[in-house]
């Protein structure tokens, strides 16, 4: 599955099917602060990603206020 | 998994809350601990005229599109601190949503440029004052709110701030002891003088993980990027430990944050030293003599119960 990550702007293609949850700590980040969305859904953790499928992982952080 | 109200298909989990919700649901929550908020700190009531603090990221779009919702009068100030092409991305989504979703509700935008009356934007103004920027930043947004606010007549100004925000800074106060700032983390600030408009955070109460599914589900467009200003900030960092603590024990940041709130709240106890309370309630053991505050110490009792107990 194509993966879009932000900060910076990048694509990593992952091997599927795959948990949520999994694809996650794979790429070692953390749920609390990140947000999972296939095509534009939200998904939970326990939801299984195909290798077809488009993900894109949004980080939720914002600093500096 | 399942919304645990609906049990159709769920889209976010809250281990916090030891809940799951489907969109409907869990803008219904959303929507539910925003009122709560605004009820329990007595921020404003519907004849009140709100000014949101807007930047065009995900807290103070979604909290702009949430006032609105629920009925409430709010207006929104944008603040261009004229950081390139992400002020003007930030810009563009704010004008977007003003466009699109708030005019329909009779709600207007109104548009500071820092340019137009400092000369500079952020970054140059931060460079010649030989402060860093995010400080020039926030003393810029704070006057040109307050400003606004006190002058087109609001009777509240109302920013975007959740409760990592708030977990974060309260954890940066502390670490640093920095006593004279915890009496500001209230997410209610009154008009304490002239000239001083009244400031509440309504989304104190939501993380900002649920603020970000929040516009996610309600397709409220905002800027990802984050600002190039914040990169390396000490927020940030503070964020990150309190998201790895909430991750291994979900409701961490709550308990902290809205312990805190509790404790400013009660009145302070009657102070006692440790000398003095230990005499009030330690005495021998009277199995060893050594002080403790039940007739045998645990140590004499955990030694008998290994004396009498059998092996397994």
């Amino acid at each position: 599955m194509l993966v879009h990550l932000s900060h910076p702007q990048r694509q990593v293609e992952i091997k599927g099917p795959k948990r949520t949850k999994e694809l996650l700590r794979e790429l070692n980040l953390v749920i609390e602060a990140h947000l999972v969305i296939r095509g534009d859904e939200l998904v939970t953790e326990d939801e299984m990603l195909a290798d077809a499928d488009q993900i894109e992982i949004r980080p939720v952080i914002s600093g500096g206020r | 998994m399942n919304c645990g109200k609906c049990k159709t298909k769920a889209v976010i989990s809250l281990p916090r809350h030891n809940a799951a919700f489907c969109k409907s649901c869990f803008t219904t929550f959303v929507h539910e601990q925003v009122a709560r908020a605004i009820k329990s700190f007595k921020m404003f009531t519907p004849e009140d005229r709100i000014l949101v603090a807007v930047s065009g990221g995900k807290d103070s779009l979604a909290l702009w599109h949430i006032l609105l919702k629920l009925g409430y009068r709010a207006d929104a100030l944008y603040v261009n601190l004229g950081i390139g092409s992400y002020s003007e991305e930030s810009h563009r989504k704010v004008r977007h949503y003003a466009d699109n979703v708030a005019a329909a509700h009779g709600a207007k935008l109104i548009v500071h440029v820092v340019e137009q009356e400092a000369g500079a934007g952020i970054r140059e103004l931060a460079t010649i004052l030989h402060r860093p920027t995010c400080s020039t930043c926030g003393t810029i947004k704070r006057y040109q709110f307050n400003r606004a606010a006190v002058e087109q007549d609001y009777n509240v100004m109302a920013t975007g701030h959740n409760l990592d925000d708030e977990a974060a800074r309260l954890l940066g106060n502390v670490l640093h002891w920095q006593d004279e700032y915890l009496d500001k983390q209230s997410p209610t600030l009154p008009a304490s003088v002239e000239g001083f408009a009244k400031k509440v955070k309504p989304l104190c109460r939501l993380s900002e993980r649920e603020i970000a599914a929040y516009a996610v589900v309600n397709r409220i467009d905002y800027i990802v990027e984050e600002c190039p200003m914040a990169k390396g900030s000490k927020m940030i960092l503070y964020k990150e430990v309190l998201n790895r603590l909430e991750t291994e024990s979900p409701g961490t940041k709550q308990r902290f944050y809205w312990g805190f709130l509790e404790k400013q709240t009660k009145p302070e106890p009657a102070t006692e030293s440790m000398a003095e309370k230990d005499q009030r309630t330690l005495h021998p053991c009277q199995s060893c003599g050594q002080p403790t505050t039940a007739e045998t110490c645990s140590y004499c009792k955990m030694m008998a119960k290994a004396k009498t107990a059998t092996p397994r």
